[in-house]
């Protein structure tokens, strides 16, 4: 962690030098200390959730705008570093439990058990089942992803790998970052990369 | 005292005939949606009626009639009414007052909401002590929130008035550049922050529309129907509760009631709505 952190330091003084006043910098952190000072711990939500990664900290400054061409590849590069692939080289599990983690809100929030299920909650933000018709649009359709695109291993290691870090493929994207911060296993990866890729899955039929 | 009562009989009516408009919008919609397998848009057509359906009555006015009574009453040890608490355009002025917040107090040094606010007085006026003043700052089913209805009455009072939020002593400044930040701050296991869910047009979580709190147009429409009854938990929310909840879907740790992280989001959003006619306590779903 120790690396990503400095050299997360290093970007945001050049980005400030170039992009920003100096004044900008100082807000931020009065507003990461407001921000210390405004919340408490409860269950599994701790205080330590305020701390940024070099990747939040730098995203952060953009107004949940797309970063500049060269800090996106920064944090790309950052990100595609993080990508673990699964060492059974096997990238599909079962579509079936995958629709049901994209069913999954729960999980990670303070109201939820913390030994309770733990989901991806991809309805809320895509389309993937054409049964579904309650889904979200901050994220693209992913109807027939695995069929548009063709069933190839790269396509499944795209799959596999956005799911586990999508900023390795598109910095500051607004879809956490399942794999690299731990909300979903491995498995479940597997399983999601299953209801995106394999034939049978009713995304694809 | 005979006005009152008819009032609030006429808010239970209302609610009445409420929950059987909805009932029957729900069970219209499910069965359209299992058995004529609708296509998307329907079900969204659907959900704004629904809506619509909601605007004809509204069990706010319960709590604004309650708020009105707590603000009236001698309470707390001092055994006084809310009636001296002065919440920016001078003591006992209630209507037109939640345009122009959240604002500096000098007396306070500190740049308050109106939910902040009213415990300041609570303490001051009232003699609770700031624990007492704060122990329920939202409702939750048989414990209903003080601070709550009182929100909902002094919100009221300036509904049809336009949003008038300055920015003149430099502690606002430096609140209303705070909360911009905030809005950009991500964190947590899923990187999230306001940002997230609020900086795009035309977005949805679910079915559930999402506004761009970034442009003006969006926190203007957003900002002005706060608070508001939710019929999905039979409450009315204040802002500090939208704040608090929005934070808990986030992932972060629990925002603490009065905080200057909430005050500043809120005088964010405030500042960013002025002009537009403040029309709340409203309903959602």
């Amino acid at each position: 962690m120790k690396s990503p952190l400095i050299s997360a330091t290093i970007i945001t003084i050049g980005v400030s030098a170039c992009v920003t006043a100096a004044s900008n910098e100082e807000i931020s952190s009065k507003a990461a200390a407001m921000l210390k000072s405004s919340f408490k711990a409860n269950g599994q939500a701790t205080l330590d959730r305020l701390d940024q990664d070099a990747t939040q900290h730098l995203c952060s400054e953009f107004a949940g705008k797309a970063p500049p061409r060269d800090v996106a590849q920064k944090i790309e590069a950052l990100n595609l570093a993080t990508v673990k692939y699964p060492t059974d080289g096997n990238l599909l599990g079962d579509w079936k439990n995958g629709e049901k983690i994209a069913q999954e809100g729960r999980g990670k929030q303070f109201s939820d058990d913390p030994a309770g299920p733990v989901g991806g909650n991809c309805y809320a933000c895509h389309q993937l089942s054409p049964q579904e018709l309650s889904y979200g649009t901050i994220g693209p359709s992913l109807y027939q992803f695995g069929k548009l695109r063709g069933y190839g291993p790269e396509t499944q290691r795209y799959a596999y790998g956005k799911i586990y870090n999508p900023d390795a493929y598109a910095a500051c994207s607004n879809m956490p970052r399942f794999g690299h911060n731990g909300i979903l296993s491995e498995q479940q990866i597997k399983d999601v990369t299953a209801l995106l890729m394999d034939p049978a899955s009713p995304v694809n039929r | 005292m005979i006005l009152r009562a008819e009032r609030r009989e006429l808010g239970s009516c209302r609610a009445a005939s409420l929950i059987l408009t909805q009932s029957a919008c729900v069970l219209a919609l499910s069965f359209c949606v299992t058995a004529c397998a609708l296509a998307q848009t329907s079900a969204v057509d659907e959900i704004a009626k629904y809506r619509a359906a909601l605007q004809d009555g509204n069990p706010a006015e319960l709590w604004e009639a309650r708020g009105e009574d707590l603000w009236k009453q001698k309470r707390g040890p001092k055994q006084v009414s809310l009636e001296g608490c002065d919440l920016g355009l001078g003591p006992g002025i209630v209507k037109g007052a939640y345009t122009r917040l959240p604002m500096y107090f000098a007396d306070a040094d500190r740049v308050m909401d109106l939910e902040t606010r009213l415990v300041w007085c609570m303490v001051t006026l009232q003699g609770y002590n700031e624990s007492e003043a704060k122990k329920q700052p939202f409702g939750n089913g048989e414990r209903k929130s003080d601070i709550e209805a009182l929100v909902a009455f002094v919100t009221s009072t300036s509904r049809g008035m336009p949003m008038n939020v300055a920015l003149k002593h430099p502690k606002e400044v430096e609140m209303y550049q705070a909360g911009e930040k905030i809005f950009s701050y991500r964190g947590g296991p899923h990187d999230f922050g306001c940002v997230t869910c609020h900086a795009d047009e035309g977005k949805r979580i679910r079915l559930q529309d999402l506004p761009n709190l970034t442009t003006r147009e969006g926190a203007q429409k957003a900002y002005t129907t706060w608070p508001a009854y939710r019929v999905s938990q039979g409450e009315l929310r204040s802002f500090e509760w939208r704040l608090y909840d929005c934070f808990r879907q986030q992932r972060f740790p629990e925002l603490l009631f009065g905080s200057d992280a909430s005050i500043a989001l809120t005088l964010y959003l405030a500042r960013n709505a002025n002009g537009a006619i403040f029309d709340a306590p409203a309903i959602k779903r």
